[in-house]
């Protein structure tokens, strides 16, 4: 069986959008996974458990990525790279 | 040679000519058979890197504190990217560079990516960038850091040092630092001073054209004098020379635990100049009485961001707590000039000594200023603390200092944080229109501290890190005289007490004329302290006062100078 993999879209809603701090933690996260994990934007694609390659992207608020990864924990690294976008990271805009 | 003398003392010794930051790096192809060795040699580079920086990042943190620490942790992450290793590797593959060329090219183009960012936070990574692949390229071509490389006593030699250069070194193992660029007040200077280390500075391009490494020099300190290839009789009369300061400074290691005073008994309160805690330790050594002057400024150099509230806090308290009864001046940040805050964005000025610097900033953001308040107030019940403004020129600006002061103060009695409310509250006196409205200001405030060096610079229109008029800068220029005479007077006239911080409170010479002219508080640096104890028992306040009238008489810095070494 082939096993394709998973996508999913993600809107960028935190004010210093994915780069900074929020980058940071997020290519921390990506790298729990054994998944290989992309960030596609743009028409770049980078893997997302590099910190020089996520930030490169200059992903700002309101952008859309797409989160692409491939591997036995494929969805659930998604899920939570999701749940990490667009709630963790907002919530820290109103920390502040 | 011969260069400013710009912290005392004699070292003969070892020379080491400190490497400058770019590395020279040329684009160097190998063939299809030395791929693997390249690769080999990388991988070993990197894993060195990453244990050298995990010393240095526990080093900082234990002897600085976390937050310092947390840069490294970023260069660590950096050199753990999934991307970058395979980036080296397919240049060697690929280009087929050397190890070094690979690591350079891919480095350099990640970091121009980065700074060419609009975002602030994306432009200092592409330093740390750097910074890493100057790291691992060090490690490759088998250059060692200046730091790691101490392992036996040596004279530094550069172009300039910065703090965070002088902040890497081992001083332990320096005899003497040796600079092309700098005056007796840049930031080698006072550093070396600090730190009593000898200095010689502002030796100009000569210096760093000479191949001197491991040579062994002679460094005078007190003269300025640098003897790059000594003959016999030279070094007879350094070795003689240093033995007779060692000797002196065993004479002088008498006075570590006598108090400061006059020939009659009077005593007379000897503080020192701190910038970091480091400096503490050789104040209190010497029997220095308090710091009359806590530069700020360090706490915020060398870092990506201004230092928080809880920060400074911990630091004030630090020092208030260290130094217990005896009394901190803390200066609230003096930026701008000679010192620059790179993440604060200045633009460029045509003439910084007179532009947008010190309370001026301050007052123009109280985003950086009011942290810094809240933490010296709330740090204040933890010693004897007292704050003062740098570059007061008029009463409005210390109207307004004082008023975000009060709304301050206001602030934390609404949060019941409890803070000294009668922590006293002064001035710099440093700029010529002070002076003349010291009157005024002086009704104001609890205290004045002179700034010798600014006082200087704006007295004499002499720009004090130009070397070429470096002889111009001295205090013993007779309207210097008068201002501090005045500053005094016009203190003692509104009944509150007047010190002096910059280095003209140091000055052998100039002692007696600071005596007599009734000056309460002498801060200095700690290299300093041993030595005005020992001649302040020369005086009496009656017999300075009769000199320093004659003083006042005299027309020129030479005749004064003169008058000075006469009655030393």
């Amino acid at each position: 069986m082939i096993r394709l993999a998973e996508e999913k879209k993600v809107i960028i809603k935190n004010k210093t959008g994915l780069h900074a701090r929020p980058a940071a933690q997020f290519v921390q996260k990506a790298g729990k996974f054994d998944s290989k994990i992309e960030i596609i934007f743009e028409e770049k694609e980078v893997n997302a458990k590099s910190i020089m390659g996520v930030m490169s992207l200059g992903v700002g608020k309101g952008n859309e990525i797409l989160l692409r990864a491939d591997g036995e924990d494929a969805g659930e690294a998604l899920k939570e790279l999701e749940e990490f976008i667009t709630v963790e990271m907002p919530k820290e805009d109103e920390e502040e | 040679m011969k260069g400013i003398a710009a912290s005392p003392g004699i070292a003969i010794g070892k020379a080491m000519v400190k490497k400058e930051k770019d590395i020279e790096i040329s684009r160097e192809q190998i063939s299809e058979d030395e791929v693997n060795e390249e690769i080999k040699k990388l991988h070993t580079a990197l894993k060195k890197a990453k244990s050298e920086l995990k010393t240095v990042r526990d080093n900082t943190a234990e002897k600085m504190g976390e937050e310092k620490a947390e840069i490294f942790d970023a260069h660590l992450m950096i050199l753990d990217d999934p991307e970058l290793i395979p980036a080296f590797e397919n240049k060697i593959k690929e280009d087929k560079l050397s190890s070094s060329a690979a690591v350079k090219e891919v480095i350099d183009h990640y970091a121009s990516m980065f700074a060419a960012m609009e975002d602030e936070y994306l432009k200092e990574r592409g330093a740390d960038i750097k910074d890493v692949g100057k790291r691992i390229i060090k490690i490759l071509l088998g250059k060692e850091d200046i730091a790691e490389k101490l392992n036996e006593e040596v004279i530094i030699i550069a172009k300039d040092l910065t703090p965070s250069d002088t902040a890497q070194l081992d001083t332990s193992k320096v005899l003497a630092f040796l600079t092309r660029d700098g005056s007796r007040t840049s930031h080698t200077a006072i550093m070396a001073r600090s730190l009593g280390i000898p200095a010689v500075v502002g030796l100009g391009d000569k210096l760093m054209n000479k191949n001197v490494d491991d040579d062994v020099l002679i460094v005078d300190g007190n003269s300025g004098d640098v003897y790059f290839d000594p003959d016999e009789a030279i070094m007879k009369k350094y070795e003689q020379k240093l033995a007779d300061y060692e000797a002196e400074q065993e004479r002088l290691a008498a006075y570590k635990d006598k108090k400061a005073k006059t020939k009659d008994g009077e005593e007379v309160e000897i503080a020192g100049n701190m910038g970091n805690f480091a400096d503490l330790d050789p104040i209190l050594e010497r029997g220095g009485e308090g710091i009359g002057l806590f530069r700020t400024e360090f706490l915020y150099m060398d870092r990506d961001e201004i230092p928080s509230e809880e920060e400074q806090f911990e630091v004030y308290r630090k020092v208030a707590e260290k130094m217990g009864d005896y009394p901190v001046v803390i200066r609230t940040l003096d930026i701008g000039g000679d010192k620059e805050l790179p993440y604060l964005d200045l633009p460029e000025e045509m003439n910084p000594f007179l532009g947008y610097r010190a309370v001026r900033i301050c007052l123009d953001r109280p985003d950086i200023f009011k942290p810094q308040l809240r933490a010296i107030l709330r740090a204040s019940k933890y010693g004897n603390l007292k704050m003062m403004f740098p570059m007061i020129s008029s009463l409005e600006e210390l109207n307004n200092a004082k008023n975000i002061l009060n709304e301050v103060k206001n602030e934390l009695d609404n949060e019941k944080i409890e803070y000294n409310q009668d922590m006293e509250v002064g001035i710099m006196i440093e700029i010529p229109a002070a002076v003349m409205i010291a009157d005024v200001l002086a009704e104001e405030v609890d205290f004045f501290s002179i700034g010798t060096n600014d006082l200087i610079q704006y007295t004499v229109a002499v720009d004090r890190t130009n070397e070429k008029i470096a002889e111009m800068h001295t205090p013993y220029h007779p309207a210097v005289l008068r201002l501090i005479k005045k500053t005094i007077d016009e203190g003692h006239k509104a009944d509150i007490w007047v010190g002096m911080c910059g280095e003209a409170a140091g000055d052998e010479l100039l002692l007696p004329f600071l005596l007599g002219a009734g000056l309460d508080e002498f801060s200095m640096s700690a290299v300093s302290i041993l030595k005005i104890k020992e001649l302040l028992e020369n005086w009496t306040r009656k017999e300075a006062k009769k000199e320093m009238k004659s003083i006042l008489k005299l027309k020129t810095t030479a005749e004064v100078k003169k008058y000075l070494k006469k009655i030393n």
